[in-house]
Parts: C-alpha cells; sequence; structure tokens
C-alpha cells in the first residue's frame, strides 16, 4: 500500500500516487470526490540569475517524514473533507525531474487546490530536507527558512497563500 | 555522557562529518552541546540564530536537556520543495 508520506530516492510517480489517494478514500466517501489536484514541483534550469545543471537533494529522513505527516494532519484539521498525500524525492534530480509531489481530493475543487498549496508553502517552512544546487561555475547550498513547526505566524502565512 | 551529534548540508561540509559522536558535561542542554561544537568549528557560529534543532528526531530547543545517548541534530535553514 503506498504510504501517505513518503522521503525517497526512487522517481515519483505521480499517477500512481493520484491512483492510491483516490483508492485511500473509504468507499463511504468516494462518491463525494468531486476534485483532485496535483502539484508536481520540478528542477529548474535556473536560479538566480545562474544556470542550474542538477540538483542533490539531502533529508534528515526521520523528522522530514514527520514533517509531512505534521503538514497532512494540518491541512486535515482545515480542511476536514481533504485527502492528501505527499512523496519528496531525494538525491541527485536532473533538470526536468520531479522532486515532490502533492496530491489532494475533495468534494471540490477548491479545497483541493487551497490544501496543496498548503501543503507546498509549509513544506519550504517546516521539512529538513536540502538542496545543494550545481551550477555552472559552482554549487551552492540553498538555505530558506529556519524549521520551526511552532511558529504561528509562519502557518499562518502558508493558510493566507492558499486561500488567497 | 555521549551524544551523537547529526549534522546536514552546509553544516555537515564545514564539520566534515554528518555524524559525531561528542562528550557532554551532565546537565547538558543542547545549547551546551551547539557552543562545544562552535568552539570546534568557529565557521559553525555564523548560523547561531538560524539554524534548529532536534533531540532524537523530534524538533527541540536549545534550552531542552539533553541526555545520555541522545541524537543531536543541528539543522539550517531548509529549501525542501
Amino acid at each position: 500500500m503506498t504510504p501517505a508520506t513518503a522521503i525517497t530516492t526512487a522517481p515519483l510517480d505521480v499517477a500512481a500516487l493520484t491512483r492510491a489517494v483516490v483508492e485511500a478514500t473509504p468507499s463511504s466517501a468516494l462518491p463525494g470526490v468531486g476534485a483532485v489536484a496535483t502539484f508536481i514541483g520540478l528542477v529548474r534550469d535556473n536560479n538566480l540569475g545562474r544556470r542550474v545543471l542538477h540538483l542533490e537533494y539531502e533529508a534528515y529522513e526521520p523528522l522530514a517524514r514527520r514533517g509531512l505527516d505534521l503538514i497532512v494532519e494540518e491541512a486535515r484539521e482545515h480542511w476536514p473533507e481533504v485527502r492528501m498525500m505527499i512523496h519528496h524525492r531525494i538525491g541527485r534530480m536532473e533538470i526536468g525531474e520531479a522532486s515532490v509531489a502533492i496530491v489532494a481530493a475533495s468534494p471540490h475543487r477548491a479545497d483541493a487546490f487551497a490544501a496543496t498549496r498548503y501543503a507546498i508553502e509549509r513544506i519550504k517552512q517546516i521539512v529538513p530536507i536540502w538542496k545543494h544546487e550545481y551550477f555552472e561555475g559552482g554549487d551552492v547550498w540553498i538555505e530558506g527558512a529556519t524549521a520551526d513547526p511552532d511558529n504561528a505566524d509562519a502557518r499562518e502565512k502558508a493558510m493566507r497563500i492558499a486561500c488567497a | 555522557m555521549r551524544v551523537t551529534v547529526r549534522l546536514f548540508a552546509r553544516l555537515r561540509d564545514i564539520t566534515g562529518a554528518g555524524e559525531l559522536t561528542r562528550e557532554a558535561p551532565a546537565g547538558a542542554s543542547v545549547g551546551t552541546v551547539w557552543s562545544s561544537l562552535v568552539s570546534e568549528f568557529p565557521e559553525l557560529s555564523a548560523y547561531e540564530r538560524s539554524i534548529s534543532c532536534a533531540v532524537n528526531a523530534d524538533y527541540s530547543r536549545f534550552t531542552a536537556a539533553v541526555a545520555d545517548g541522545d541524537e543531536v541534530a543541528f539543522l539550517p535553514p531548509v529549501s525542501g520543495g
């Protein structure tokens, strides 16, 4: 069975993840599903004016997995009818490869869109995963947010962005 | 007591190891472990204000006490997605 959250070195299979979200929906709720939204993060060929060659992702795996679980829980708290799965890939990835896949199924599209947006914003805030960017002329660790799951301001900011 | 220190991304590059074993005095906090690590690797001090910490793979605070055998992780600002 596909786990709701995963940190994996294997290429992400978005179609399989989408099927898994639908299959994990209880049969009583299934006829009520009217929307599935997916967000897929890809490795881009440029960043801050640099020509990116490839990325290497590193994670503190047990805590990263817990972080993803927490995000799924937070989403369920806010959108009780949304069913969500998040898989994040780590290791070396080439341009155009998927680094993260978020799938949300819900009765209506607004919640499915909002929940996926919320999840990607929260991933960037609290999940201990790091990008090592190899670009033309060098390499650099990308450093974004200081991770603090208890920071209510960060959580509210993610919610504002999701519901904008 | 002995603690296992886990370091990631640029912190791992600075120390040259993703995992270190260090002695810590009785009653040490996460902050104590960090401070002695900074004395050993002064370049880490640049991260003083931006790192997060975890004890046994759960987010923690610098004031939290550590126990013998704990895994203490220091996390630079994250950049997943």
